[in-house]
């Protein structure tokens, strides 16, 4: 990274500088501080005015509801376990297919990769929609079970609940969770492999204690990049979850549309927002993300 | 070429199992494939027989071309601002030391880190705050935003990588520093701007979880296809529209990712 040092005021570049970071700072202060800035101002709103900007008398009421409504907290540990198995699973997934791609691929990595990437780059709506049509109660599985005698009755318990949301999440994941795992696998030095064989390690003793250990920033990484995006989800909750399968975020988007409860859905966003932070604060110590970038 | 870990194992193992995943991952696209050319309306077995007809009907259902058009206008003004801003952002922290380096850093990456639910909201509140109707501009901002992590990432790397003494040497032989800038930094840069516009494109076209709140009338063709999922008649030509769009989309990609190899 290019580093300067403090220059004198005379700096032919100061006047560039200041033209690029004032509008940057102007446009970010509007179009991203002041929205989340406004959210937590709402959140303390007592109901939605069409006067927002305006004086208001704060109140906490809609946290002591967010906070003492049993099966709000209830709701967002269930987010957060099923965030935590479904970025569990992707890296699991994605671990062996980076190292394959990684070690084994040879010249065709590449091309293996961009296959493997191009589900991940379609539509998203379109893909959990993809599975609904796969497990739908006329759909693919069943019409298939029940064509063929198996069944009587379609199944329906195919579809809208947890585990349905829960295996779509992972499905979609995976491919994305190959990336950081790739990189680090991507830049272990082959010559550790030939010393560890040197000292008669066995290939899976050569994996346990040289490749495993070298790759977990990027396992750490794979992880958190899955976990992050996860725990907010609400899109395929509303398309394949039904009522069984809401996460937090979905309460959220019910009182921003069908209830019209802005100042509760907010105080509900703000402390999403606030422990989506403290995870990710923590996460960046544990993977350090630095490290991920040095060759 | 050196020993590799385990090249003595079974080195079937690992190339099965990815070439089951990738089977597996590549299954419910195959469906939508099917499902469009399949003549019923739903996705039954036995197939009901093969058709194009559904593809003929986009042209004459309501709204949906409007709604592709909408997208399309979103996706270029969202990633076309988001790219001027990225790069804005990615000189500044490639090319000046300055305090507020790590906030700025923050700031651009943090759109990857609020939850999409938590970010849709807020803008509204926004809008709603300035009497701002919902329309094409309002999700192009919200696209803007969320593509600006992007766009910085992949001008970032590029910035970082090339050598600051060019410009030294321009500027040395008489430019001004923006003139260093603009003859110098920018064209050297030019694939990863373009990469990143690409990128920032395709990331909005497809983007529903913020559209979906600050949309309004202007339906992109995600929100307007979330809208008639209840209508069975119609989705064989909305899944026809989808699988046309994935193909446009998929090549653009793959575009990008050539352009940024350069």
């Amino acid at each position: 990274m290019i580093r300067r040092g403090p220059r004198p005021r005379t700096d032919p570049r100061r006047a560039t500088f200041l033209g690029l970071s004032i509008p940057t700072a102007l446009i970010l202060l509007a179009f991203l501080l002041a929205p989340l800035a406004l959210t937590v101002s709402m959140s303390f709103h007592e109901k939605l005015t069409s006067d927002i900007l305006g004086p208001f008398e704060p109140t906490l009421q809609h946290y002591q509801r967010a906070t003492s409504v049993a099966s709000y907290w209830q709701l967002l540990w269930t987010s957060g376990v099923m965030a935590f198995v479904v970025a569990l699973v992707a890296t699991l997934f994605a671990y062996p297919v980076a190292y394959f791609l990684a070690f084994r691929a040879g010249s065709r990595a590449g091309l293996y990769l961009i296959l493997l990437l191009v589900p991940f780059w379609t539509s998203y709506l379109l893909r959990v929609m993809a599975w609904k049509l796969l497990l739908g109660s006329n759909g693919v599985i069943n019409s298939l079970l029940v064509g063929t005698g198996v069944i009587d009755e379609p199944l329906t318990a195919l579809l809208y609940n947890r585990t349905t949301v829960v295996i779509t999440l992972i499905y979609v994941w995976i491919p994305f969770a190959t990336l950081p795992i790739l990189a680090v696998l991507g830049r272990i030095d082959a010559r550790l492999h030939d010393a560890a064989a040197d000292l008669y390690a066995s290939p899976f003793e050569q994996f346990r204690r040289v490749t495993l250990p070298l790759s977990l920033p990027g396992i750490a990484a794979a992880f958190l990049m899955v976990f992050i995006p996860t725990v907010g989800e609400y899109v395929t909750p509303l398309l394949v979850g039904g009522n069984a399968g809401i996460m937090y975020g979905n309460v959220i988007e019910d009182y921003f549309s069908k209830s019209a409860n802005w100042p509760l859905g907010s105080a509900l966003s703000v402390i999403m927002l606030g422990i989506t932070l403290v995870l990710v604060v923590i996460g960046v110590r544990i993977v350090q993300p630095r490290r991920l970038l040095r060759t | 070429m050196t020993a590799r870990p385990g090249a003595r194992r079974r080195p079937s193992g690992l190339s099965l199992f990815y070439w089951l995943l990738v089977g597996l991952l590549y299954v419910p696209i195959a469906i939508l494939f099917v499902f469009s050319l399949n003549a019923g309306t739903t996705l039954s077995f036995p197939l009901k027989g093969f058709t194009f007809d559904w593809y003929g009907k986009i042209l004459t259902t309501s709204g949906l071309l409007d709604s592709v058009q909408h997208s399309l206008i979103v996706a270029a003004i969202s990633s076309t601002a988001a790219t001027i801003l990225g790069t804005m952002v990615a000189v500044l922290l490639s090319r000046f030391n300055f305090r507020g380096r790590g906030l700025l850093t923050g700031l651009a990456i943090l759109p990857l880190i609020v939850p999409y639910v938590v970010l849709g909201v807020a803008f509204l509140i926004l809008f709603k705050a300035f009497d701002v109707p919902l329309s094409i501009a309002t999700v192009s901002v919200g696209h803007a935003v969320v593509a600006l992590p992007y766009t910085t990432l992949i001008v970032l790397v590029r910035l970082i990588g090339a050598e600051a003494q060019l410009e030294e040497a321009a500027m040395d032989l008489g430019a001004t520093y923006p003139g260093a800038l603009r003859l110098v930094v920018l064209p050297m840069a030019a694939p990863a701007i373009v990469s990143a516009w690409i990128t920032a494109f395709t990331v909005s076209f497809d983007e529903f979880a913020i559209a979906h709140f600050l949309a309004g009338p202007d339906r992109t063709f995600p929100v307007f296809l979330y809208g008639q999922l209840r209508f069975a008649n119609t989705l064989p030509i909305l899944i026809a529209m989808a699988v046309l769009l994935m193909l446009g989309t998929v090549t653009l990609i793959l575009l990008a990712d050539r352009i940024r190899r350069r």
